[in-house]
């Protein structure tokens, strides 16, 4: 028991067009619900702009345009997932936050079968959990991004 | 034992502490004399030493020690402050600052042993000897002539003892008959029936000390402790107390039998190892007064020293502060919040609250920037021992006069204005001062002088940096910008004398035709308009040929807190810091007319190139129909531009906030802040938008 405790980590799942994805929930901070975005000049598209959370300018990321996935419309669930990694904070637009699970290190596997390109690189591996698949992704990489114009 | 724990503070304490000490060696060095100061220097080079030895840094508490060792010889006259020697000890603190950042960057000491600091220290120390009896020499007939007007005066017998004194012992005596302190030879006779001597002599010794030094006791004071003494003992004390009253003290103590007080004067001896003494049993008034006077004078130096030394810092965590700065900028946020809902509710009482929390936020505003405050003087501290380097190695007489040291700045600001300071110091040294011979040439005194100048204009903060020397060259520099082809002959010949002054900041651009360690390689002044820029400031330069020139300096006083007109762009809103704004005019869109593939206006007869804000910020453009267009009229340095935008919202006091590591790249935007509704607005960076 002791030993699956220590190989299993949270993951908080959201529904990304249609599909589910999980991020660490270590990585996590908070859950939001939309709020206004103010648009930021000569960024890359992902960059939907900043928010204002509780005082702190934190930079919004779309993570459909990112991907390369279908857009969804903005509903009563969309949510706004703020990540933080080492000191760099982040918030993601999600359309629906499900739940948090429990996934055991073996039920991860790697995903070099993945098609879509920009996808690949930010993946850390899938999680199966009862049927389901979730995309399990690496916020190191998702926030590594330098915007420069 | 675990010592990280302590590193953080020692490393500010000894940073504290050498830069203590590098003030006090150079007021030492004016004034070889003062002996609260050479106190003070040792004082603190004794704690530097105790803390490397507690650290464990051993090769640093070495060459403090010995660096203590010379100072503990200077304190004992045993040598004399020269130029040689406090070059020696500069050298000390600068190996010590050395360790100092080692421990910062790799948390040891390092390997360096600068043995060559150390041999330099006992060199001194050896020589000491030589330079002694040369001093005692002289000072012998001084001291002769002032023991026998003295000992006229009070017309007193005289007592000839065997006491003997060695040099050490004869200086201070010397030396205090120079500052008009008593010196007394106490005899002690104890009762015979006292059992614990050497206790009753401890008590004896600490109330003498109380009073006065103890210089030299007969027997030593080794042997007293181990009451190798018979029932008396003898001991020869300074003091500015006068006999009598020692008298009372010491036999007030019991067991005490006998008290014989005689005052010691210095004469000349054949022998100087044997000192004749001269006996006085009481003091003249005359004698005491001069003594007290003295001793007041040495008080108030000694005050004054104590102010310097309060100005002791509060370290407050820059993080700490910078919530408490998030804390003030949410409750200004909520503050224009509240006054929107002012139509809606014009109760009474509400408008009181509304006064009552502005009058809240502007206070904790104003504590909040104090707190973040801090006095320039931390910045201008290190400058003179650097100008002394400096003009030591350029072989120039050179004075540097500071003022305003106390005028505040934001930390930010303090923490980075330090090196464009600098270099500016530097340049007015290597360029602006004249070298000796030209000087005398020219009829100006040997000395240079270079004025460092700070005073707050307004929400502004002026540095100035000014010299009397050659001033800038006009010519010279126009033709150096010619020959690196900035500009060509004919243009060259309208220039005005500010744009010639502008070719100075451009990179790589030095007139000095000598490349010096200090100056020359033209990196110096882009560099410190760079620096200056970013910090929201600006530099002026002002120069008359053969009298010197100004480098003037003018710095926001914050960075977070500023005044910003909002506009709109289509839906969107951005800020524009209001000290970039010259007016803001509206003009029919035939008035815009192209120049050169450029928009501009014309306003009274200046061009005035158009900027559209919106298609650089890539907003999609709106369907404004207005008849008038609005035109934001910005200066950059002394250019103007004028940005297009389509309404006005008004003035606001805005909060700056950062973008963020992530979006920190982008040039046009400057920052961002929250606006009433708590939507965010982005500042616009006139500098990088403006033509």
């Amino acid at each position: 028991m002791a030993e699956a405790v220590l190989n299993t980590m949270q993951f908080v799942v959201f529904v990304l067009s249609d599909e589910e994805y999980g991020l660490d929930i270590q990585m996590v901070n908070t859950i939001e619900k939309m709020v206004p975005i103010t648009r930021v000049p000569k960024t890359p598209s992902f960059i939907k702009g900043v928010i204002n959370l509780r005082g702190d300018i934190v930079p919004i990321m779309d993570l459909t345009e990112r991907f390369g996935l279908t857009k969804t419309e903005e509903t009563e669930e969309t949510r706004i997932i703020i990540v933080k990694f080492e000191d760099i904070q982040m918030g993601i637009i999600v359309d629906e936050v499900k739940e948090v699970i429990y996934i055991n290190e073996e039920q991860i596997e790697s995903t070099t079968s993945l098609t879509k390109e920009g996808l690949m690189e930010n993946v850390l591996g899938a999680g199966k959990v009862d049927n389901r698949v979730i995309t399990l992704l690496n916020i190191e990489k998702l926030v590594n991004i330098s915007v420069k114009e | 034992m675990d010592m990280s724990q302590y590193l953080e503070i020692f490393i500010e304490e000894s940073k504290e502490h050498l830069q203590g000490l590098n003030q006090s060696l150079l007021q030492l060095e004016k004034n070889p004399q003062d002996v609260p100061i050479l106190n003070e220097i040792f004082r603190v080079a004794h704690t530097l030493k105790g803390m490397a030895g507690t650290m464990g840094f051993n090769k640093m508490a070495k060459l403090t020690h010995d660096m203590e060792n010379v100072l503990h010889a200077l304190r004992n006259n045993e040598i004399k402050v020269n130029t040689n020697l406090v070059d020696i000890l500069f050298k000390c603190l600068d190996a010590l600052e050395n360790y100092v950042n080692e421990v910062v960057t790799k948390g040891a000491e390092g390997n360096e042993e600068y043995s060559e600091i150390i041999k330099g220290l006992d060199a001194i120390l050896n020589k000491k000897d030589a330079i002694d009896a040369a001093k005692d020499v002289a000072k012998s007939d001084v001291v002769e002539n002032m023991a026998n007007e003295q000992g006229e005066k009070a017309g007193i017998q005289h007592i000839t003892s065997n006491f003997k004194m060695n040099h050490y012992e004869h200086n201070l005596i010397n030396k205090a008959v120079d500052m008009n302190l008593n010196v007394f030879k106490i005899v002690v006779v104890l009762n015979k029936g006292c059992v614990l001597k050497s206790a009753r002599a401890f008590i004896i010794f600490q109330t003498l000390e109380r009073h006065g030094e103890i210089i030299k006791s007969e027997p030593r004071v080794e042997d007293i402790e181990d009451e190798k003494f018979d029932f008396e003992f003898t001991v020869v004390v300074i003091s500015k107390r006068d006999a009598e009253s020692f008298q009372k003290e010491l036999m007030a103590i019991s067991e005490v039998d006998d008290v014989i007080i005689s005052t010691i004067h210095v004469n000349e001896s054949e022998d100087i190892d044997e000192i004749k003494s001269e006996v006085q049993e009481v003091s003249t008034e005359a004698h005491q007064e001069e003594s007290n006077h003295d001793i007041e004078e040495h008080q108030k130096t000694q005050v004054s020293k104590n102010n310097i030394k309060t100005g002791k810092t509060v370290r407050v965590d820059i993080d700490r502060l910078d919530v408490l700065m998030n804390l003030v900028s949410e409750l200004i946020i909520i503050k224009t919040r509240l006054e929107g809902l002012d139509e809606i509710e014009r109760n009474q009482n509400y408008n009181e609250v509304i006064e009552y929390f502005e009058r809240v936020t502007t206070n904790l505003h104003d504590a909040v920037m104090k707190v973040r405050m801090v006095p320039i003087e931390t910045v201008f501290n290190r400058f003179p021992r650097m100008l002394r380097d400096v003009s030591r190695s350029l072989n120039k007489e050179i004075i540097l006069n500071m003022s305003g040291e106390d005028t505040e700045l934001d930390r930010t600001v303090i923490d980075e204005i330090g090196d464009p300071l600098i270099h500016l110091l530097r340049n007015s040294a290597d360029h602006g001062i004249e070298s000796l011979d030209k000087r005398r040439e020219v009829g100006k005194p040997d000395a240079g002088q270079i004025n460092l100048r700070a005073y707050q204009d307004g929400n502004n903060v002026v540095i100035e940096v000014e010299d009397d020397g050659k001033g800038i060259d006009l010519e010279k520099v126009k033709k150096k910008a010619i020959d690196r082809g900035f500009i060509n002959k004919d243009a060259a010949k309208n220039l005005s004398q500010k744009d010639i002054i502008d070719f100075l900041f451009k990179p790589s651009f030095s007139t000095s035709d000598a490349i010096t360690d200090l100056s020359g390689r033209g990196v110096g002044l882009d560099v410190v308009k760079t620096k200056i820029e970013t910090l929201g400031g600006m530099v002026e330069v002002d120069t008359e040929a053969g009298r010197g020139s100004k480098f003037i300096i003018r710095l926001p006083l914050t960075l977070a807190i500023i005044q910003a007109l909002l506009v709109q762009i289509n839906t969107e809103k951005y800020a524009l810091p209001l000290n970039t704004i010259r007016e803001i005019i509206k003009v029919k869109p035939e008035d815009i007319k192209q120049v050169q593939k450029q928009e501009i206006i014309l306003l009274r007869n200046t061009i005035v190139p158009i900027i559209r804000i919106g298609e650089c910020l890539d907003v999609p453009p709106s369907d404004n129909q207005n008849k008038l267009l609005t035109v934001v009229v910005v200066k950059k340095g002394e250019k103007l531009s004028g940005f297009l935008v389509d309404n006005l919202i008004g003035q606001h006091e805005i909060v700056i906030k950062s973008l963020g590591k992530l979006l920190a790249g982008i040039k046009t935007i400057a920052g961002a802040t929250i606006l009433g509704d708590g939507n965010v607005a982005l500042i616009l960076d006139v500098n990088s938008l403006a033509v």
